[in-house]
């Protein structure tokens, strides 16, 4: 007899969720620790993702909400397949376990495309300061009207107008200027392309912009702000416009971060990506799965439990994303 | 092939339509509640700044709002709640015994190297 009353397959389920959990759990600790020890600015969640699909800035957390919601509807539909199961209601376990998959396709998605964003970085990037502070910038991207070469390259003429959407789109013209600008090949309003060719580029204005200090230079300290829209637009045009390198970062990978420390770059990578391959797995599990169910494997068993441990797997996952959600996005 | 691992216990997990109906009433509470906390955490989020002097008592919310939002998907949607004590304990109380003290072990040793090394960690 059983001192636990539960099969041997449920069993390990648990005992291997119970591992997965403590790997979690140093993984955040490891965060945590990481984020104790640093003196610098950490990136403050409603700054740093506040984007949303087709609707542009100014959404702080809406998305990793909608995302959150996402994780947890499909957790309620695995535990509807669950109980369907119980009932021995197969076409309810099928309809249910679709519908988890779909939630866990569109969460895959949905982060898929925080990455992508993660890793583009805002339009206006992090910029140095003369005095060697750092600032992250807030306000309206003045559109691109167009680029005017005033020296040939490989590929455009002098006296050549590239109007934005007609020769270039506006995507390409700002890949442009944010390649230039990092290699330091912006000088005041001339701008050097990949072909070589340099221009003159018309661009409206920068609107309400502001700074907002994130590392210690000589006259501005963390947490300072310029709020002076037109000093903060000048500032910004100086920096960008210095012909030095390096002197602007946008987005984020594995060397730089527009957002803040090194460290908190790593650390979103490989523990989003982590929690996201868990996700990924879960959703191959669930269709192998949902396509024995459909076979009638366990209905002739006479019972659903297959369906039951890949569901304990399943609210596991969502389980992390709510400390994952909490630990990055809120606090 | 003969499965006696599956025959003893997976049979009992059976129940009629009656409790069927009471099950999902409460899984859709659930589902309320969570949904509900997730929203209040979101506002809290976009409109407490974390300038602000209310952070400290937010960022606790958080994270108690956080807890109890894993005590919901463990306890009901995992089912655990419905378990032996037996099961439970051996799950839970191991891995808050470890958790607690690595947080407690990584977090003041985090200070400390923060505090003898500033500014050579995390640039």
């Amino acid at each position: 007899m059983s001192p636990f009353s539960t099969s041997y397959g449920k069993l390990m389920m648990w005992f291997f969720l119970v591992s997965d959990a403590l790997t979690f759990g140093g993984l955040l600790v490891a965060y945590g620790f990481t984020r104790h020890a640093t003196d610098q600015a950490w990136p403050i969640g409603e700054e740093t993702f506040n984007s949303m699909p087709f609707l542009g800035h100014g959404y702080p957390l809406l998305y990793v909400a909608l995302m959150t919601f996402i994780l947890i509807v499909s957790s309620v539909t695995m535990v509807l397949a669950v109980e369907a199961g119980h009932r021995m209601d197969k076409k309810g376990v099928i309809k249910w376990m679709i519908a988890t998959i779909i939630g866990g396709f569109f969460f895959v998605g949905s982060q898929a495309w925080e990455w992508s964003h993660f890793i583009h970085g805002s339009e206006f990037g992090k910029i140095e300061l003369a005095d060697g502070s750092q600032a992250i910038v807030k306000g309206h991207f003045g559109e691109f009207e167009n680029f005017t070469i005033v020296e040939a390259g490989h590929h455009h003429k002098k006296g050549q107008t590239i109007k934005a959407g007609e020769d270039m789109t506006a995507q390409e013209m700002m890949h442009e200027y944010q390649h230039a600008a990092v290699a330091g090949h912006i000088h005041g309003d001339t701008i050097t392309l990949h072909d070589g060719s340099r221009a003159t580029f018309a661009k409206e204005a920068n609107e309400h912009m502001e700074l907002i200090i994130k590392k210690d230079g000589g006259d501005y300290k963390v947490g300072d702000k310029i709020e002076d829209h037109k000093k903060a637009a000048e500032m910004y045009d100086k920096v960008i416009g210095s012909g030095e390198k390096n002197r602007v970062i946008y987005g984020a990978n594995l060397q730089q971060n527009e957002y803040g420390p090194q460290q908190y770059a790593q650390f979103f990578f490989f523990i989003t990506g982590f929690h996201g391959f868990h996700v990924f797995s879960g959703v191959i599990i669930n269709i192998l799965i949902l396509m024995m169910v459909v076979r009638g494997t366990m209905h002739s068993r006479g019972h659903y439990e297959m369906v039951e441990k890949t569901g304990l797997y399943w609210h596991f996952v969502d389980l992390v994303w709510v400390f994952v959600f909490t630990f990055f996005y809120l606090v | 092939m003969i499965r006696d691992d599956i025959y003893e216990y997976s049979l009992d997990a059976h129940h009629d339509e009656d409790t069927g109906k009471k099950m999902r009433a409460k899984i859709w509470k659930v589902t309320l509640l969570l949904t509900i906390i997730t929203a209040v955490e979101v506002i809290c989020g976009a409109v407490i700044k974390q300038s602000s002097d209310w952070w400290t008592v937010t960022k606790w919310f958080f994270i108690a709002l956080t807890l109890v939002k894993a005590g919901f998907i463990v306890l009901s949607f995992m089912h655990l709640g419905d378990e032996r004590k037996g099961l439970k304990y051996v799950i839970l109380v191991p891995y808050f015994i470890f958790i607690l003290y690595l947080i407690f072990i990584a977090l003041w040793e985090g200070l400390a190297v923060g505090a003898s090394w500033p500014a050579t960690y995390a640039g």
